[in-house]
Parts: C-alpha cells; sequence; structure tokens
C-alpha cells in the first residue's frame, strides 16, 4: 500500500529551521511506522536520522510524536493512524531539545533519572534473597515495565512550563523504589520527593497516562507517592495544603472557595508566597479571572457536602 | 587522549556486569556503548534466568548435565562446572542488587519450566527478565558513577607490541574521533542476528565485537552453531518467549495435533530448541503447517494466568498480529535467534591477544555448545561478565599504560574520511539484504554442502562489493548511514566465519544439521572449529572439546 509520511527534518550542521519534509512509499499491509521510517532513510533518504533498535517495543529508542502524539513508532502500524492513506506527521519528541531531525538530546531527562537516587537502597546485604510477597514484586511490575521511552515526558504539561519539574518517568522511576518492600530509604526519599520540583508540581493533566506505551501511569504513582509522603508526615507543603483547603471547603460549603484555596495553599504565615499570590492576584483581577468576591451558595450544596462527608467516611474505614 | 585501565565495548548485562565488578576492585574502568545503556539488546531476553539453588534441593550438577545434552556435548565441561556453580550466588547477587524476582508463596524465589530440563529452575520477572535485570545493573551503574561513553561507536581496535592498548572509536552525536587508551579491553557488544534476515535481534545486534577481535587476530570458534528459536513471529522474526512453553503452552500444527509427541515424546514442547525447530520445519515441510508456520496454543492458561506471567507476549501478539492469547492460537515459525559462537576465551573470559577479554553472547568460553538452552544465556553474562572484570585485574596491575601512537588516529580518520568521499554507488542496505536472505538460505535449519558452498562463494562476491557502496550522508551529527556501513563491514567478517565453521563441521550436532551428513560423529567431529584471520585470509583450524564427568551419549528427549 502507499504511505504518505511527512517528517520534521533538522539539521545543526546545515540549517537553523527545522523544516518538514514529505515522503511517499510503497509498504507492506501491516507495516509499522517504524518499518516506513526506515525504509525512508535506507532506499529514499540516507541522511534521515532516527534512534531505533528492537522493533518489538521494550528497547525504548523509538518515541516519536505521531500526529502530534508520542508513541513507539516500531508498535503503531501505519494502518492504525491512516486507515485510508492519509498524511502521517512524524516529529521529535516535544520537551526535549532536538539534536538532528527525529534524534533528541536526553541527558537532561537522564539527569533527572539519576537525581532520585535510582537503585535499591538497604544498610544489609542478606545471606539469601530478600523474602518479599508475590504481590509486592507483581505491584512492581507495573513500573518495571517502564522502558524510559521518553513518551511521558514529550506529552507532559507540567514540564513544558517549568523545565525543573523532575516529571513522570523519573518520578515513576522513583516509586519503584519507593514501593519496594527492600528499600529501606523510603521516608528519605518521600521527604526528598515532597520538595519543589517534585511530587506536588504534577497537574494531573492525564497526558502522561495516555501516552505510555507500557500502562506504566506515571501520574497514579505520582499521586500515590503524595498520598504516602502525607502518611509519613510531610504536610508543610502548599500541594499538601491545597488538598486539606479543598476538601474543607467542599465539605463544609458543598462549593470551592476559590480564593481561600489559594490563600491557604500558599500558607497564611508565608509572606513573601502571598505577596506572589496577590501579583498574579492582581494581574488576574483585570483580565477578569477572579471569581466574585461574595460566595454564592449554589442549590443543593447540602447534598454536595452529604456526598463529601459520605467520601470521607469510607476512605477513613479503607 | 583518555585514559583507563579497563575498557568495556557495550553496555548490556555482560558489559555493566563487567564495569561494576570493575568498579569495586578499584580499576578505572570505562564502558563505550553505541546506544544507550538501557537499549542494548539484553533487553529482549524475556523468560528467565537459570540457577540451581542448593536451599531448593536442587544440584548445579544437574543443571550442568542438562546444559551440556543440550549443548550436544559440544560444551566445554570445565566451563559449564563454572557456571552452574556460581549460578546461584549470581541470582541472589541480582536480587539483593533489586531485581524484582517473581515469589512463591513462602515469599522466596520462585521458578518456572524452560526447554531442556526436567527441573524447573528458571528465576523470572514476568516476561521481561532481560529488561528488568539490564535496568536494575545500569541503576547500578548510576550508584557507582560509571564512566559511560555514551552513543560512541568503536571503528577499531588497538594492538601495540603484542598487546591491546585500547580502542579507537567516534561520538555518534558529534562525529569526533578519539583514541581511547586502556589496559586491558573487555568486548562485551553481544549477538551478531542482524547477518541473517529475519531475526529475533534487534537492529544493533551486527557482532562489532566478533569483527573487532578477528581484525587483532583472534579466532572466533563454532560460529557455524547458530540458534533457530521455535516461536518467532513470521516476517519479521520477533520472539514470543520460551515462557510461554515452561508456562503449559502447546505446539499444535494445522490438524490440531500436539505434533512434539512425535519428535520428543518426553520433553515434549520444552526439548531443547534445535529439536523443537527442526520439528516445526518438519511438519512444515510436510504440509502441515499454515503459511509456513506452526502454531503456538495458549488458550488453556486463561487470560488472568496470561497477563500476569507473560504479560509482554500477550503485548507482542495483541499490538503486532491483533492477536488475544487467551482466545486464539498464534502463528509461528522458527527464527535466527542465537550465536552460540563467538570469539573464543579461557574460562576467565581471555583471548589469546594479552589484554584482551570477552564475555557474553560475542566470547563462546564455550558453555552452549551447539545448542544454548533457554534462560541460559542472562546467566552466561552475570558470571562470565564479571569473571572478566576480576580477572583482569591482575593483568592490569602488572602491565604500565601504553602510549598509542597518535599516528593510528589519524590513519583511521583517513580511512572513515575515504569511505564519506566515495563516489555515489550502492546503499548497504541493499548489500546487507543480500548477505541476510543469503545466509538464512545457506546456513539454515537444515543445511547441506550444497547450500553453505553457495554461501561462501556468494559472502566473497559481497565483501567484493563493499567498496561500492556509498555514503549518502556526508555530516558530522548522527550519521547513521555512516554507522549501517560500518556495521556492515563487521557482519561480513563474521558471516564469511560462520559460513567456514560451517563448512568444515562434517556432521549434525545441535544446531548444525547437514541433510548430507545427518548424525552425530563423536569419533571425528568432538571437536570446536576456530576460524581466524591470516593477514587478508581466513584460516581454520579445530580444538578439543573439554570433557569432565560427563561422556558425550545418544541425545534423546
Amino acid at each position: 500500500m502507499e504511505a504518505q509520511i511527512k517528517v520534521k527534518r533538522f539539521n545543526p550542521e546545515n540549517e537553523s529551521e527545522s523544516f518538514y519534509q514529505d515522503y511517499s512509499l510503497d509498504v507492506a499491509e501491516d507495516s509499522t511506522i517504524l518499518d516506513g521510517l526506515i525504509k525512508i532513510r535506507e532506499e529514499i533518504d540516507g541522511t534521515l536520522a532516527l534512534r531505533c533498535s528492537c522493533r518489538a517495543s521494550i528497547c525504548g529508542s523509538c518515541s516519536m510524536k505521531v500526529n502530534g502524539s508520542a508513541k513507539l513508532v516500531c508498535k503503531t502500524r501505519i494502518k492504525e493512524v491512516s486507515p485510508n492513506g492519509e498524511l502521517v506527521t512524524v516529529e521529535p519528541m516535544g520537551n526535549f531539545p532536538v539534536i538532528k531531525d527525529l534524534v533528541t538530546d536526553m541527558d537532561l531527562f537522564w539527569s533527572k533519572v539519576k537525581s532520585v537516587d535510582p537503585y535499591v537502597k538497604t544498610n544489609f546485604e542478606p545471606e539469601a534473597e530478600h523474602i518479599a510477597s508475590n504481590e509486592s514484586m507483581t505491584h512492581l511490575l507495573g513500573v518495571m515495565n517502564c522502558i524510559m521511552c521518553g513518551a511521558c515526558v514529550s506529552e507532559c504539561t507540567a514540564l513544558e512550563v517549568d523545565p525543573t519539574f523532575t516529571g513522570p518517568a523519573a518520578l515513576a522511576k522513583a516509586y519503584r523504589f519507593v514501593a519496594d518492600p527492600r528499600d529501606e530509604e523510603k521516608k528519605s526519599r518521600l521527604g526528598k520527593l515532597n520538595e519543589n520540583s517534585g511530587v506536588w508540581d504534577c497537574t494531573r493533566c492525564l497526558a502522561c497516562v495516555e501516552v505510555c506505551p507500557k500502562d506504566v501511569a506515571p501520574m497514579e504513582r505520582i499521586v500515590k507517592m503524595r498520598d504516602l509522603a502525607i502518611e509519613e508526615g510531610y504536610t508543610n507543603t502548599s500541594g499538601f495544603r491545597h488538598t486539606e483547603s479543598f476538601n474543607d471547603s467542599i465539605k463544609k460549603h458543598g462549593r470551592l472557595d476559590e480564593t481561600r484555596l489559594a490563600l491557604e495553599s500558599t500558607g497564611l504565615l508565608n509572606i513573601s508566597g502571598l505577596i506572589d499570590l496577590a501579583v498574579i492576584g492582581i494581574k488576574s483581577l483585570f483580565k477578569g479571572k477572579i471569581p466574585p468576591p461574595l460566595p454564592h451558595k449554589p442549590k443543593e450544596a447540602d447534598k454536595v457536602t452529604s456526598i463529601a462527608k459520605r467520601l470521607d467516611s469510607q476512605e477513613k474505614e479503607e | 587522549m583518555s585514559k583507563h585501565d579497563l575498557l568495556i565495548i557495550g553496555a548490556g548485562l555482560a558489559g555493566l556486569r563487567a564495569a561494576v565488578e570493575g568498579v569495586r576492585q578499584g580499576l578505572n574502568v570505562a564502558v563505550i556503548t553505541k546506544v544507550h545503556p538501557v537499549r542494548s539488546h539484553s533487553n529482549a531476553a524475556q523468560g528467565g534466568i537459570n540457577a540451581a539453588l542448593t536451599d531448593r534441593g536442587d544440584d548445579w550438577r544437574d543443571h550442568a548435565l542438562a546444559t551440556i545434552k543440550g549443548s550436544d556435548y559440544l560444551a566445554d565441561q570445565d566451563a559449564v562446572e563454572v557456571m552452574c556453580r556460581e549460578a546461584g550466588e549470581a541470582i541472589i547477587e541480582l536480587e539483593n542488587m533489586g531485581v524484582i524476582f517473581s515469589r512463591d508463596d513462602d515469599g522466596k524465589l520462585g521458578t518456572r519450566a524452560f526447554g531442556g530440563q526436567k527441573k524447573a529452575r528458571t528465576y523470572f520477572v514476568g516476561a521481561i527478565t532481560g529488561s528488568a535485570l539490564l535496568h536494575v545493573l545500569y541503576e547500578q551503574s548510576v550508584k557507582y558513577n560509571l564512566h559511560i561513553y555514551e552513543e560512541w561507536f568503536v571503528t577499531k581496535l588497538i594492538k601495540q607490541d603484542g598487546k591491546i592498548a585500547g580502542a579507537i572509536a567516534f561520538d555518534i552525536k558529534t562525529g569526533q574521533m578519539e583514541l581511547i587508551t586502556a589496559k586491558a579491553v573487555v568486548l562485551a557488544t553481544g549477538g551478531a542476528g542482524r547477518v541473517f534476515e529475519p531475526s529475533t535481534n534487534a537492529l544493533i545486534c551486527t557482532g562489532d565485537g566478533l569483527s573487532l577481535a578477528m581484525q587483532v587476530g583472534a579466532p572466533v570458534m563454532d560460529t557455524e552453531m547458530i540458534q533457530y528459536h521455535p516461536t518467532t513471529l513470521a516476517g519479521n522474526g520477533i520472539l514470543l518467549s520460551e515462557a510461554a512453553r515452561g508456562d503449559g503452552a502447546y505446539l499444535i500444527n494445522s490438524e490440531g495435533d500436539r505434533f512434539m509427541e512425535k519428535y520428543a515424546p518426553d520433553y515434549m514442547e520444552l526439548a531443547s530448541r534445535d529439536v523443537v525447530s527442526r520439528a516445526e520445519q518438519t511438519e512444515i515441510d510436510e504440509g502441515r503447517g499454515v503459511d509456513g508456520c506452526v502454531y503456538l496454543d495458549l488458550r488453556h492458561l486463561g487470560k488472568k494466568f496470561i497477563e500476569e506471567r507473560l504479560g509482554y507476549l500477550q503485548e507482542v501478539a495483541l499490538e503486532f498480529r491483533g492477536i488475544d492469547l487467551s482466545e486464539s492460537p498464534i502463528p509461528i515459525k522458527p527464527g535466527m535467534h542465537y550465536i552460540m559462537g563467538g570469539i573464543k576465551t579461557d574460562l576467565d573470559g581471555a583471548t589469546n591477544i594479552p589484554g584482551l577479554y570477552a564475555a557474553g553472547e560475542c566470547a563462546n568460553v564455550s558453555v552452549h555448545g551447539a545448542n544454548r538452552l533457554g534462560a541460559n544465556s542472562l546467566l552466561d553474562t552475570i558470571v562470565f561478565g564479571r569473571r572478566a572484570a576480576v580477572n583482569s585485574v591482575d593483568y592490569i596491575k602488572s602491565s604500565n599504560s601504553v602510549d598509542i601512537d597518535e599516528r593510528e588516529l589519524s590513519k583511521e580518520k583517513s580511512r572513515i574520511q575515504n569511505i564519506l568521499d566515495r563516489p555515489k554507488g550502492m546503499r548497504s542496505a541493499e548489500l546487507r539484504n543480500k548477505m541476510g536472505s543469503t545466509m538464512t538460505k545457506g546456513i539454515g535449519v537444515w543445511r547441506d554442502k550444497n547450500s553453505i558452498s553457495e554461501a561462501i562463494t556468494k559472502m566473497k562476491d559481497l565483501r567484493g562489493q563493499l567498496p561500492n557502496v556509498s555514503i549518502e550522508n556526508k555530516g558530522k551529527v548522527f550519521n547513521t548511514d555512516l554507522v549501517s556501513y560500518l556495521e556492515l563491514e563487521f557482519m561480513v567478517d563474521v558471516a564469511e566465519s560462520i559460513c567456514q565453521g560451517a563448512d568444515m563441521r562434517l556432521e549434525s550436532r545441535g544446531a548444525h544439521f547437514r541433510t548430507d551428513m545427518k548424525t552425530r560423529n563423536d569419533s571425528d567431529w568432538l571437536k570446536h572449529t576456530l576460524v581466524q584471520f591470516e593477514g587478508e585470509e581466513l584460516n581454520t583450524t579445530t580444538s578439543d572439546v573439554t570433557i569432565t564427568d560427563w561422556q558425550p551419549t545418544e541425545r534423546v528427549y
């Protein structure tokens, strides 16, 4: 069948701007996008650069944007994204600097992985294996499936605005140790992850969960680490205060008091934080983004509060 | 010029295990790898890693016998003893490093059955054992702050005064070429599957280490021993792990019969791989296949079991064939998977060149002989990767660092420049595809005098065409066109050595099945084949197999 592939090209040696190049090629019915790109490289244009190796979705080399969203091109069939021969657009991953064409610079990605101390820490070496339940190991299999392809980082909306955010891949990796019953540094790990750029900086947009080709669900791991951090007593964070204020507001008034939420999340004793907030507040006021000063009472607010209370008591029972 | 005590080429399991050991031994270690370590092909090992743990009532001797029988008595038995004795310690060490091995009800390590063995002694992480081990060894490399030349491509080893002195390599990201001196080098570059087409191997498995070693005068041994894995997808050759059969899957033909009953009544689907692959090929050749395939049937195992223990297989089946393994059998066929042969080393990973060591798939100690058992390859990498590093210590401490003649670098730079400057000609992929089909046809599941001779002639011709290949990409940054060509040069050396080994061995043994000489011939061929460059020519010789406690007997499964 005929495939039309549009590739975003960039060669730092020749041009300073990227550009798009269209290729049309004949491929087998069940061809993957990677098959197509390799065919381009081998038969049409030897200058095209991309990373690929295993062809079987286990090495993590070939994550790229396909029609705007990150995928492993080795496990994405052309037919799947282009059932009627539509143009397929392939671009390098987002949130990564580009080295050449579809090849991105992953140095920062790896240094973030390294920043979470990605190895099991134990204070003693047993004579045989550690005793651990099969459930605990099978549970970790979910994160161990991560092949470090970078797809989640490519689509992370928090990283887009704050490049210092540790990011979904490194945080999922961190969870692998936090949840490992053999690791003896759970508390100190959570303490570190609880700091700025850590677990509270995720905006919970779900993009990482959606694009992950191995169902690692990084965001769910991040949220779980928030709970674990709170359980360990790490409560002096805007993230924790935000959670509390949110809960409180819904339970008491059946509505979200956004002004209070902002103030309480920042912390009423956090002077510099409050000044920053005031600046944002004034800007928002001029843009018409400030909620009305007098809270309205929603209809049937008592029903909302009773649902909230019931959820709360159910959680406590669990 | 960078200087190290120990330079390890390759960052898969053998390379990383060697590197970690080198650091623990206090050496200045560097690893050089053409892909990021976690992209290495050790990832692809799915099923598990073998070990006889004594506290489970297992005995390393039983593991050794299974390995030796599996090897069709070509393995050196002293090497097998080393591997099987050290296996238990290796598994426990990996667990302590953080591998999330599956557990039994008592919380201790759990096992699954694997081919060629009656006892279940395969330790595993779902169906991603290789990947789980590789990522944990990468974690260790972070812990030990290992120096890694990431995405660097080695073009040449340097030998000075008869000893290894280092390597020349370029940074793929910038094209910058450098001399890296080292007192000792461990080759851990993995397999050479891309010599064949199709193959289960990753695109990076181009036999670089075998060729680099051959170029400095080291012999390769038993390279004709090519493993065809019984369960690969038709077309692209992607692997479906033996773990499926280990966990109870059936092989059935077009008539729905479990045909292994005819070929291996005792072991059935879990006979050794060469036996199962030949059985499948016989069924297909005799008309009981469908489109050149037979079926792997997991339906009776149930969806939950499949997803928990064989999740990656389900993913591959769904993504690449649209088949839910709990609902339908999946068509599979024998496919090129592993090279038992490799750079000849002693029990400590040392080659005949002082300072040059090899470990893992690129090496041949030999523990796999004429056929490797499933789940022995991961073990091989861990045990012999460590041993190579340990045993390099004394050598490194007793040798002085050599200053490599800088002219070596300028010579290599101009060799590469000349390749880039060639006038427009053939693309390297065209030649590589010809090589792949030549090798698959000539050195297949079945082979004979004619098929081997034809492959030899064609490979000679292909070598002659190498200078006609041109590089379309002239740039320095991430020039994969150049890398592919240099890999092709490596592969041609490996392909020729495979053909020579196959031509030399006048018998059928393990994976080397000659339809013109169908039986094993212990009186003449209880021998290793050796292929070595003498100048431009490949010379062939043989050496004796080491037998310790296990005399060769008839091999029945």
